[in-house]
């Protein structure tokens, strides 16, 4: 039994990590001994990788920009979810708000980032609203789903045991909808990452995005190379945290699921 | 104690209108243990939902100690039939149990008490931590009987508890409900489709027609009190009463508020069922 579990985790571990290391040997290989001005051996962005992502830029520059990353996604998720409760819960609210929010969300985000410019200027309000006008529609779609899909036989023993109000709100209806909301928040946190990047293209004096597009006008390759390297990584990470805080989240829904396919 | 006056419920939705319940009336004193059973489809699930206060009925009055049920009533707790889904599956046993308790206010200590007992009279004390998809369906049952015990509510509803569980579980969920039933001193109101447990449990079997529904009977179960599934079932009172709960069921399934009507009502009021009728 202990054996297997050992087996099956490095199993794993092994599934997990082979293709990426696949794909980094490709491109070890690929790339080794390459004289092309823009596609630099490995060896070399690697080498400017810890020179330039170390010391005074991660405060300067990867800092700012997972602050307005993190200010944007929580902000996202507090709309979503109290708007998505709102319009779950209520039908004439639905109604109302359904056809503008089908129009709001058909619009891609980027293309508001002027728009947005004029009134919030370039600083890094700007830039958070980007963030949560793209981040916020996968989460207040999923709510909605979530919040209406409460079970009608859980919702009546709630009512005829008088739970009511804020307790039926955050013991039904918020983790009945958990599961809904947690997807639309996985969907939301990679738009997030690409519209911080995309906002700090436009108008920044610093972040990641900024810094990458400085360093590709500059013709500084390698460097700009890493930075792409970096946001790889860093999706990579924050999608790994996110996984762990939902499996302790959601450790009943698992269980549930399990549960099910195995009567 | 619990009175059902009159009760009428028609669901309108579109071009359709469907009356489920056509004219129900019948009482039930404090402390009875009381059967309802009726063919399947006969608006069983309708009636108690009425009863709880969880729907309303399109005419007549449900009545609980003199008052009118216009929601769902304080001293009242029901157990559904889907256990799977009257649980919170991100709660344990112990919170499933606790959450309706909190609304009392009655203070950390006596709610403890209550929770306690309640999963010990069920046999779940060992199982307070699991959730309730790590328990069987007997006991996710069991789950919710505790909820409904540690509520001390004055009136116990319950819609078909049994019908989803095994027969051995079945069985010993009997014996359960008339044990807590003798302990507590609860009012027992118990839905079922089931002619041998609408028999074995109460003190009074409620016979209902297919739908539209009325009351057929209203059957007293002479039965001793001291019941148990060996001796019970095996009696000649028990085949008795059982054959003729089956023999009025058999007659309930071609038996609606229409023919019995018919008989009685003018040939105006036939004209007017025949325009409201879908």
């Amino acid at each position: 039994m202990l054996r297997t579990t050992v087996l099956t985790a490095g199993k794993r571990v092994s599934l997990v990590l082979g293709l990426p290391a696949v794909l980094f040997a490709v491109w070890w290989f690929a790339t080794a001994g390459s004289t092309d001005f823009y596609v630099p051996p490995l060896s070399t962005v690697l080498q400017k990788f810890g020179e330039v992502w170390t010391g005074a830029r991660l405060e300067s520059d990867v800092l700012p920009s997972l602050l307005r990353l993190g200010a944007g996604y929580l902000l996202a998720v507090v709309i979503g979810v109290g708007l998505g409760l709102l319009v779950g819960l209520s039908r004439v609210v639905r109604d109302v708000l359904e056809p503008v929010l089908e129009l709001f969300r058909a619009i891609p985000p980027p293309v508001l980032v002027p728009v947005i410019m004029l009134f919030a200027g370039i600083g890094d309000t700007m830039k958070v609203i980007v963030i949560v006008s793209g981040c916020v529609w996968p989460i207040l779609l999923n709510t909605v789903e979530g919040v209406r899909a409460v079970d009608e036989v859980l919702s009546d023993t709630c009512r005829s045991y008088g739970i009511g109000g804020p307790s039926r709100l955050w013991h039904l209806v918020l983790r009945s909808a958990s599961p809904q909301i947690v997807t639309g928040m996985r969907q939301s946190l990679s738009i997030g990452i690409i519209l911080m990047v995309i906002s700090e293209m436009f108008a920044a004096s610093n972040g990641l995005g900024f810094t990458i597009v400085q360093f590709q006008r500059s013709f500084a390759i390698p460097e700009m190379w890493s930075g792409v390297l970096l946001l790889g990584l860093l999706g990579f990470v924050l999608s790994l945290l996110f996984r762990l805080a939902e499996n302790r989240i959601l450790a009943w829904y698992h269980g549930l699921r399990r549960a099910q396919r195995t009567p | 104690m619990l009175d059902v006056r009159d009760l009428q419920k028609i669901y309108t939705g579109r071009n359709r209108t469907v009356e489920a319940l056509r004219n129900l009336t019948f009482h039930i004193d404090a402390g009875e243990l009381v059967c309802l059973v009726g063919p399947s489809g006969c608006g069983k699930t309708t009636l108690l939902k009425c009863m709880a206060g969880l729907l309303t009925p399109t005419d007549g009055e449900v009545m609980l100690d003199g008052r009118p049920v216009s929601g769902p009533p304080p001293g009242m707790a029901v157990v559904f039939q889907e256990y799977g889904r009257s649980l919170f599956a991100w709660m344990n046993v112990r919170d499933n149990v606790a959450l309706p308790l909190r609304r009392k206010k009655l203070g950390k200590a006596r709610e403890r008490e209550l929770v306690e007992h309640a999963l010990e009279v069920v046999g779940l004390a060992d199982a307070q931590h699991a959730h309730p998809w790590q328990l069987s369906g007997g006991m996710q049952q069991r789950v919710a009987i505790a909820r409904a015990v540690a509520f001390e509510p004055k009136v116990l509803l319950m819609d078909e508890p049994f019908a989803a569980v095994d027969a051995q579980t079945r069985a010993e969920l009997e014996d359960l409900i008339r044990r807590l039933w003798h302990e507590l001193g609860v009012t027992v109101l118990f839905v079922t489709h089931d002619i041998d447990e609408a028999v074995y449990l109460g003190q009074r079997t409620i016979i209902l027609s297919a739908s539209p529904t009325v009351v057929l009977e209203d059957l007293a179960i002479d039965l001793a009190d001291e019941r148990d599934q060996l001796h019970t079932r095996a009696s000649t009172r028990f085949a008795e009463l059982r054959s003729h709960v089956y023999e009025q069921i058999q007659r309930a399934k071609h038996h609606n508020g229409d023919t019995e009507r018919t008989g009685a009502a003018g040939a105006a009021d036939d004209l007017a069922l025949q325009i409201s009728e879908p």
